[in-house]
């Protein structure tokens, strides 16, 4: 099961960041062409490859325990920060992200921009591309490398990822427009609560905790997590909808 | 100077975030835990709490802001 969820884990933190990713590759590939945004992108691409096929060996070289103990803190401090921002949009405390909205505000940036061309390359669009590709891409590349080296297997992990730019990819090349439709709150949430149980799990192992039911207690940690962090959403949205009732009724 | 304060406030920003109290309850729980574990007595139970502690203060935090 723990194998399931870490493949899952890996896709759906891969599918996020390529959304994101992919709306800044298309706003400029739509507004200043599209061989200088491809480039970047597979510049940053090669680069974020380079990176894992450096730190992957290294970090599957480091003893298991003192792994779980910062790679296990690492994850929950992550995750906790994803399912806070996906707890306050799901409670409507925070926009929603709203990839329309970026790639119309990225767009119009774009086109605003000067010209500045060398060596054949728009080097707004390149750039813009390059870092979007890459800052996103080292997100999922350290969720990869954290969630598969604790687990004993980052191809397992790397599999998950590629499935999930793959798919995204494709999807979002065959209809720009089902990008903005992408549930992405939704699979932050999920990540959130991924990474956060995991962590958790390997942290506490990291510091001898022997969890009651062994790997069992990952499940019930995991469950945990969603019910609490859902239960945060309902009080906050009727804490939001209570302070609306008052305001309309001028208390 | 100026690439390594913008180096280091890239991984300040990427593993830190937007509030510094998650990693220093993180930390925090992690010793205690350990400490805990030394002394024989279980930690499990510290860590359940302090997770649930952490995501309501840091929850709370950004909805009040």
């Amino acid at each position: 099961m723990s194998d399931l969820l870490l493949l899952l884990g890996a896709f759906l933190a891969s599918a996020v960041e390529m959304v994101e990713a992919l709306t800044l590759v298309f706003a400029m590939g739509v507004t200043r062409g599209w061989k200088s945004p491809l480039i970047g992108s597979a510049v940053a691409l090669v680069l974020l490859a380079v990176i894992v096929a450096i730190l992957g060996p290294v970090i599957t070289e480091i003893p298991l325990t003192p792994l779980r103990i910062v790679i296990g803190g690492l994850l929950v401090i992550f995750g906790l920060q994803w399912l806070r921002k996906a707890i306050l949009r799901a409670s409507g405390y925070k926009a929603l992200h709203d990839e329309d909205a970026i790639f119309a505000r990225e767009s119009a940036a774009a086109v605003n921009a000067g010209t500045d061309v060398r060596a054949g390359i728009d080097w707004y669009g390149f750039t813009v591309a390059f870092k979007g590709v890459l800052l996103e891409g080292i997100e999922v590349a350290f969720i990869v490398l954290t969630f598969g080296s604790s687990h004993g297997s980052v191809p397992l992990a790397a599999t998950g990822a590629i499935a999930g730019l793959v798919i995204v990819a494709l999807v979002g090349v065959v209809v720009r427009a089902l990008l903005s439709r992408v549930p992405e709150n939704t699979m932050k949430f999920a990540v959130g609560v991924m990474l956060t149980g995991f962590g958790v799990y390997w942290a506490g192992e990291g510091v001898n905790i022997e969890w009651p039911g062994g790997t069992i207690a990952l499940a019930v940690i995991l469950i945990g997590t969603l019910a609490v962090a859902w239960g945060m959403v309902v009080v906050l949205r009727n804490q939001k909808a209570a302070a609306l009732v008052r305001g309309q009724a001028g208390v | 100077m100026v690439y390594v304060r913008n180096f280091l406030r890239f991984w300040y920003d990427f593993i830190v975030g937007d509030d510094w109290v998650i990693a220093v309850g993180i930390a925090a729980t992690m010793v205690a835990a350990w400490l805990l574990e030394e002394s024989s007595f279980p930690s499990w139970w510290l860590f359940v709490l302090a997770i649930v502690g952490l995501l309501f203060v840091t929850v709370k935090r950004a909805a009040r802001d």
